[in-house]
């Protein structure tokens, strides 16, 4: 007798129209070198690897950019505007990563405090509107506030990015109520971007209802990146299916597993 | 054969810093200089995205110019 595994049925995963194969989204940076970055990713099953728009180092002695170590053409590069402060440095950062010519996509961040790195949902608004209109995929991050995130839809955001917790954090997400609010709300996809620092955190993110996920530090920095990315796929898979099984109500009081008919006399 | 305005020299301003090229260096001998694959970075002059990559080995600088010259690193 052979067990077979019901096909598991989900809707498609798209953003503007295209097609993505993976609900896990991964970022490039922090890793101990650039070997165990292409591992990590490979064993994370990602389509869409982010990257980041930085001068070339004149003086350098080894080679830094990232193409040189990871394949264009068998991942979906979506460049961020990390490190950004204002509507405008990230408008030009975004015009500088797609003329690199891989496509107009671009994740946009617009930080609006050094210490917390939380976004400016202000200027991050204005940015997404200079950029939709230029013909941009915005993928805008941003704070898990609803009106922030229905005011970045409403300019053009292809995909709204809610953080779990501060970039780089591993909290996890710290207010699931707000991110099941701004699934419920937007049309657009919802993706957790930032703060995931486990397993766990990603099915628990997952199990929201959300569309995606994307992480950098939550690989990057376990002790075993690879291994970690093997889990958080695994957990990334196992979150959206629990969302789909659809959970058990919470109940306040026990009720058994097994009949209570049928027990012996005394 | 090296002219007189060749040996004056520029000053560009590439990624923050001053360098001095010969009078005349187009944009493409700058990164032929600077070991650089045109198609792997991407050129801002002064403030200006240069898309045409087939451009730059026509594009003759300027003293005083301003270059960024970018690509993609690991990021999240």
């Amino acid at each position: 007798m052979t067990l077979a595994i019901e096909p598991v049925t989900d809707t498609p995963f798209v953003i503007a129209g295209r097609e993505f194969t993976s609900r896990l989204l991964v970022g490039t940076g922090k890793y101990a070198s650039n070997a165990q970055m292409i591992r990590a990713i490979e064993a994370s099953g990602a389509e869409v690897v982010t990257v980041a728009v930085r001068r070339v180092d004149l003086n350098r002695d080894t080679e830094e950019g990232i193409l040189h170590h990871l394949d264009p053409s068998r991942y979906f590069l979506l460049a961020n505007t990390a490190g950004c402060f204002t509507a405008d440095d990230a408008i030009r950062y975004a015009r500088l990563a797609r003329a690199a010519g891989f496509n107009e996509w671009v994740k946009l961040e617009v930080i609006g405090d050094q210490q917390t790195l939380l976004p400016d949902a202000a200027a991050t608004i204005e940015a997404t509107r200079v950029l939709a209109a230029e013909g941009f995929k915005v993928m805008a991050y941003t704070n898990d506030d609803l009106i922030s995130a229905l005011r970045l839809e409403d300019a053009g955001a292809v995909a709204v990015m809610p953080l779990a917790s501060p970039i780089g954090s591993g909290l996890g997400m710290l207010n699931p109520h707000a991110i099941r609010t701004i699934k419920a709300r937007l049309q657009c996809p919802v993706i957790v971007d930032a703060g995931v620092g486990t397993a766990s955190d990603a099915c628990v993110v997952m199990e929201q209802g959300v569309d995606a996920i994307l992480m950098n530090t939550g690989i990057a920095a376990a002790a075993d990146p690879v291994r970690m990315a093997i889990a958080m796929r695994a957990a990334t898979d196992a979150g959206r299916l629990a969302y789909l099984a659809g959970r058990m109500p919470r109940r306040e009081v026990a009720v058994p597993s097994s009949p209570l008919t049928g027990m012996l006399g005394a | 054969m090296v002219t007189e305005a060749a040996t004056e020299g520029m000053t560009l301003t590439v990624n923050g810093s001053d360098r001095t090229v010969p009078t005349g260096t187009t944009l493409a001998a700058l990164l032929t200089q600077l070991s650089l694959d045109p198609r792997m970075i991407v050129v801002e002059l002064n403030r200006t995205i240069v898309r045409e990559r087939d451009r730059f080995a026509e594009m003759v600088l300027s003293s005083g110019d301003s270059l960024e010259l970018v690509h993609f690193v690991g990021g999240g």
